[in-house]
């Protein structure tokens, strides 16, 4: 039998009456990049948003190593293992990025409602932070205020901060959108990188990456699924080609 | 910050009285606390919150109302009062943190013009009249809080003074580890990016919760020995222009800055206090003044400082 990691039975949301989300069935299995790809609208954000519990299904469940977490609070599915990146950069940009890595890591120290300590407590986390934005390429760049960075350097801290929950889960919104070509294979190796050990679920636009990373692919049109597949039997699908490929390979 | 710049703005507190009317000095120093507490949550956490004056003049009240009727010594008074604004600091906050932005602020007001109007109307607050003739007591029983020095002719108030000038270091101490605590880290997430800091798995209603409670205490803590100064507690004190006032101070000064809320409180009580004989126009200065600045200098004088020498004051 092959080990789901993550799976939904009937997933819905309903946006008074419009249906974003119809009885998805989705299953991640364990180890895999799975990306879920479909037009605009095709409701891929708000699959996500109903997996780390931003929204509230309508109906169906959703169940994690075999528990049903779908009544559990965004923080509590966070603890669990599955932390989520969103699509416009989700970093803090008044702070440095060591801080914004820090901010992770902290959590796990059991003291962040401690307003009694002196922050300098954090600095034994320092290390640790210095070695994940080590490895996404920002080690020079640990002490400058975040909002000034590029671009594709704040996605690749928004990727340091995730890696520092060590996710068993990792949800990706998007990690190449708006990038430059460089940026794009940069990331992209990135996202291989840190794949080993875990499982990552990615929206993505785009079909490059797409074909280099993705184990599996889910497509999804009008808030249901389509097709489901690796690469090269989703591509060749008819329905797909139609739906969404036919316009992207113009 | 730099420690020589602690010790000099503390030495400058103790000397103060002599060169400073104390009662005035004294007034600073409650709204500079209560700006702070209140730069606490707006600052560093986001939150603008409407209804202030609650805390503030709630705990006046209480502490005026345990000192005059209870007969408590002042320091019980204070505690009292701070306790008192942590619970209703609880209450509101638990009610106002369901929603965001302008409804947040909103909330707030709303359920400080219920304590307004409680001021009013309870048969304990003397209504109209406000609480009159507060005693400042002994504190611990012990040293007379009335007592007047006589330095050089002029007479001097200064075991009140030092009074409040201690409780004012030890609120205003209580800020600036929160802040600088991992918890204010947290705090500044959440004011930077809230729905990344709930990804990361932080509980960010019990954070904003715990941050309005201390932010509730220690306004309330201001109002306590405003109490005590003026031997008075007011519906001025619990008026929506004192919540009103504040978030004017922190702005001024400059709000997610440690001296802004001290600078800002300074500079409008100071020019409250200089322009008196103008009446009513008063509020048209120090509106005009506010305007001038927010177009001049948007980070307010100490921000805009800050920015200057490329560090964080």
């Amino acid at each position: 039998m092959t080990d789901h990691i993550l799976e939904t039975k009937n997933l819905s949301k309903e946006f008074k009456g419009f249906t974003a989300v119809s009885a998805v069935n989705l299953q991640i299995q364990r180890g895999h990049i799975h990306a879920l790809i479909g037009p605009n609208g095709a409701g891929k954000t708000t699959v996500f948003n109903l997996l780390t519990k931003f929204l509230i299904p309508t109906a169906g469940s959703i169940h994690f190593n075999g528990t049903d977490i779908t009544s559990e609070k965004s923080a509590d599915i966070a603890m669990r293992g599955i932390v989520r990146s969103f699509q416009i950069s989700a970093v803090f940009p008044n702070l440095t990025p060591l801080e914004n890595v820090r901010l992770a890591l902290q959590r796990k120290l059991g003291i962040s409602y401690h307003f009694w300590k002196s922050d300098s407590i954090l600095n034994q986390l320092d290390e640790r932070a210095m070695e994940l934005l080590d490895a996404v390429g920002l080690a020079e760049f640990a002490g400058e205020v975040t909002a000034e960075l590029a671009y594709g350097r704040k996605r690749a801290l928004e990727i340091a901060t995730t890696l520092a929950l060590d996710p068993e889960l990792m949800l990706l919104d998007e990690p190449t959108q708006g990038m430059g070509v460089e940026d794009v294979d940069k990331i992209t190796a990135l996202v291989k990188k840190v794949s080993a050990n875990r499982t990552i679920l990615m929206v993505e636009h785009n079909l490059k990456v797409v074909a280099t990373l993705a184990d599996r692919i889910t497509v999804l049109q009008r808030g249901a699924i389509l097709a489901e597949g690796a690469y090269a039997e989703v591509s060749q699908d008819p329905q797909v080609l139609e739906a969404y490929m036919g316009s992207a390979h113009e | 910050m730099n420690k020589y710049v602690w010790c000099a703005l503390i030495l400058l507190g103790l000397l103060a009285p002599f060169v400073v009317y104390p009662i005035f000095m004294m007034k600073l120093l409650c709204f500079a606390l209560f700006a702070s507490a209140f730069n606490l949550l707006l600052g560093y956490t986001g939150l603008l919150s409407f209804g202030h004056a609650a805390f503030f003049g709630g705990a006046s009240y209480v502490t005026g109302y345990l000192v005059k009727n209870s007969g408590l010594t002042p320091e019980l008074g204070v505690l009292g009062g701070t306790l008192f604004a942590a619970l209703l600091g609880y209450i509101v906050g638990s009610l106002a943190i369901r929603r965001q932005g302008i409804y947040f602020a909103m909330v707030t007001l709303a359920l400080a013009q219920i304590v307004y109007f409680v001021a009013l109307k309870a048969p304990f607050t003397g209504g109209e009249d406000g609480l009159q003739g507060i005693p400042r007591g002994d504190l611990f029983g012990l040293i007379n809080l009335g007592h007047v020095y006589h330095v050089g002719g002029s007479p001097l108030g200064l075991n009140l003074y030092y009074f409040v000038f201690v409780m004012f270091c030890l609120g205003f101490w209580v800020i600036h580890r929160t802040i600088h605590s991992p918890f204010g880290q947290v705090l500044k997430a959440i004011r930077e990016n809230e729905p990344r800091a709930v990804s990361l798995g932080y509980k960010v209603d019990r954070f904003k919760l715990i941050a309005f409670v201390i932010s509730a205490s220690l306004a309330g803590m201001a109002g306590s020995l405003k109490s005590l100064v003026f031997q008075l507690a007011s519906l001025t004190d619990v008026s929506w222009h004192t919540s009103g006032e504040v978030v004017l101070m922190t702005l001024l000064g400059g709000v997610g800055t440690v001296l802004g809320p001290l600078a800002g409180a300074f500079t409008v009580v100071t020019l409250q206090s200089e322009l008196s004989s103008v009446g009513s126009w008063i509020t048209v200065i120090i509106g005009s003044i506010f305007v001038i600045c927010v177009l001049l200098f948007r980070r307010g004088f100490i921000g805009e400082l800050g920015r200057l020498l490329k560090r964080s004051l």
